[in-house]
């Protein structure tokens, strides 16, 4: 078993880099004086390491906010778009992730997953009548669910390489592996450095409970639903290849199990290609 | 409670027959509290003349509340001379850079580096102490209160509401320009952001509800605010209304845009007097260096 060390794991996360689409694309508009500011929020926000930055900073005592945020778009009302940007312009400063590393972990088909969770669970939350101030709360635990992997495969390409190996030749839910193999799990990283980072209670619990103890909260459930729903049309991949039926509450939920909600939501194939117009 | 303006101008000193009315400094505020204590709003290149007056004080204890760290102010900074004796006191106050993290001892840091000044940090004889603070929190500092409100510019900004003892309160702006929606009313983004937004206003309108004098950046008409967008700068017309909202006693224009004349300023003063005397409950005055007003 590979013992992870707290400290050692926060401190490399502070100088991990963000994905190359969004790197390259925050630098260019940053060159133009006259960048679209809505592009900018658009880049900051489909890209889990810039989005994280941020919410860690704004939601620090220094910047008195009275509750914890979970909107990159609220916190450029509360700080400005130029702090926000110069900001995310620090998180690309530090370079790209590579495309695939020593584990093997495909960044691009990892991104594309926690972009199209990202659209599913706002998707699910409109469904579900939450206010629309909320809804950008239900895009980042989308964009965030799995932050924990990309640091394992970073943080410890070796061990997890072989993690990866075993889940997809087993076929078996890679949670249960890293589990077994790392004695921590993504959900548990995940929510380990959401709280040292301060994030907001909901979103530290639901990338908590992402795979085990399902709150049934809103947000849980529509993290949940499009977690599955990602993976069910194949919209990327992010190292997992089981499909979990959806709790008995969560179909109540929603009103329907898993497949008839797919059915009822349409054509969802815009998701993917709107997620890989950005990527690409 | 008493306040001087030394410097009322925006971005850049404009000295000039043009300006010899209202004053070509860049921003700072000298504050006077009911028991003494001198609080110095910005350090702009007013505080120079300002800092005159102080050599036949010395030993003094200065605080200095800066809103933001853009040159204007901050560049009369090192040559505040009481940093140049010992046995005064020099406090600094401001916000936590949220891109390098650094707290508001960043500014005379930077300045006085070998490229930018002659004088270096270590050199200065005074005590200096830097007080990084946080939003929302309130410091006393002599007789007065003082609590920071994060108020949106291009760069962390505070606003200052200043209570003193005698019951007599202010608020300053910095430099500050309402937060305007990104997103056209048929964006799905719109309706969230205007939510922010409008949380956002109300908590400003609350940090400052109820003082005797609101000073407010208006460096801009509306019409002139239309190009400006986004660079951090409020109107006379939004000042008016931030005034009326928060039911203020006294508002005071200031942070005079640089290529704007004594006779431009005042003629807009006119008309926004002539356009709005009738909803007006609170007294308005430009801002104008050198000129005193007490609180009482």
């Amino acid at each position: 078993m590979t013992t992870l060390h707290e400290e050692q794991l926060i401190t490399f996360v502070d100088k991990m880099p963000a994905f190359r689409s969004s790197v390259q694309r925050l630098l260019q508009l940053a060159s133009d004086l006259n960048a679209d500011n809505r592009e900018i929020v658009h880049v900051i926000e489909s890209d889990p390491l810039m989005t994280v930055k941020i919410l860690k900073v704004i939601n620090s005592p220094f910047y008195g906010l009275t509750q914890k945020i979970s909107s990159v778009q609220r916190a450029v009302v509360h700080l400005g778009i130029n702090s926000i940007k110069n900001m995310a312009l620090s998180v690309a400063a530090i370079g790209v992730l590579p495309v695939k590393n020593q584990a093997d972990f495909d960044s691009r088909a990892f991104l594309l997953h926690s972009l199209t969770c990202a659209s599913l669970s706002k998707m699910l939350a409109d469904r579900l009548h939450v206010p629309a101030e909320q809804s950008s709360d239900y895009f980042v635990a989308g964009l965030l669910h799995d932050f924990g992997k990309i640091v394992f495969a970073e943080f410890i390409p070796t061990s997890y390489g072989q993690v990866l190996k075993i889940a997809k030749e087993q076929q078996l839910a890679l949670h249960d592996i890293e589990s077994e193999m790392l004695g921590i799990d993504h959900s548990q990283a995940g929510k380990l450095l959401a709280q040292h980072w301060g994030l907001a209670d909901a979103l530290i619990s639901a990338i908590d409970h992402h795979h085990s103890d399902h709150l049934h909260t809103h947000l849980s459930d529509c993290l949940f639903a499009a977690n599955q729903i990602s993976k069910q049309l194949a919209f990327g991949f992010a190292g997992n290849p089981v499909i979990e039926v959806l709790p008995a509450r969560t179909v109540q939920t929603f009103g329907m199990p898993l497949e008839a909600l797919i059915l009822e939501m349409g054509d969802l194939s815009s998701l993917k290609t709107e997620a890989l117009a950005f990527i690409d | 409670m008493k306040f001087k303006f030394w410097g009322v101008r925006g971005s850049i000193p404009t000295p000039g027959a043009k300006t010899v009315k209202f004053g070509g400094n860049t921003t700072c505020i000298e504050v006077t509290t009911g028991s003494n204590d001198l609080l110095i709003l910005d350090a702009g290149t007013g505080i120079f003349a300002l800092a005159q007056t102080l050599m036949n004080k010395i030993p003094i204890v200065a605080h200095i509340l800066i809103t933001h760290t853009h040159w204007d102010h901050i560049q009369g900074l090192p040559f505040f001379l009481p940093f140049l004796s010992a046995n005064n006191q020099v406090h600094i106050y401001g916000g936590m850079d949220p891109v390098t993290q650094m707290g508001i001892e960043r500014a005379l840091n930077v300045q006085l580096q070998y490229s930018y000044f002659p004088i270096s940090e270590a050199q200065l004889k005074a005590k200096v102490h830097y007080h990084t603070l946080k939003p929302g929190e309130t410091i006393d500092i002599g007789s007065a209160k003082i609590t920071p409100t994060v108020l949106t510019h291009p760069v962390i900004n505070f606003g200052y509401r200043i209570e003193d003892s005698d019951g007599r309160s202010l608020f300053f702006t910095g430099d500050y320009e309402e937060p305007t929606n990104l997103y056209s009313p048929d964006d799905p983004n719109h309706s969230a952001t205007q939510q922010f937004i409008d949380t956002k206003k109300q908590e400003v309108c609350a940090a400052i509800h109820g003082v005797d004098a609101l000073i407010v950046d208006s460096s801009y008409t509306d019409s002139e605010y239309a190009k400006r967008i986004g660079w951090g700068h409020g109107t006379f017309e939004a000042a008016m209304q931030l005034a009326n909202d928060a039911q203020v006693k006294k508002l005071f224009l200031t942070h005079h845009e640089p290529t704007r004349s004594d006779d431009e300023l005042e003629a807009i003063f006119q008309n926004l007097l002539n356009e709005q005397a009738e909803k007006t409950t609170f007294e308005v005055y430009l801002a104008k260096e050198g000129e005193e007003h007490l609180l009482s």
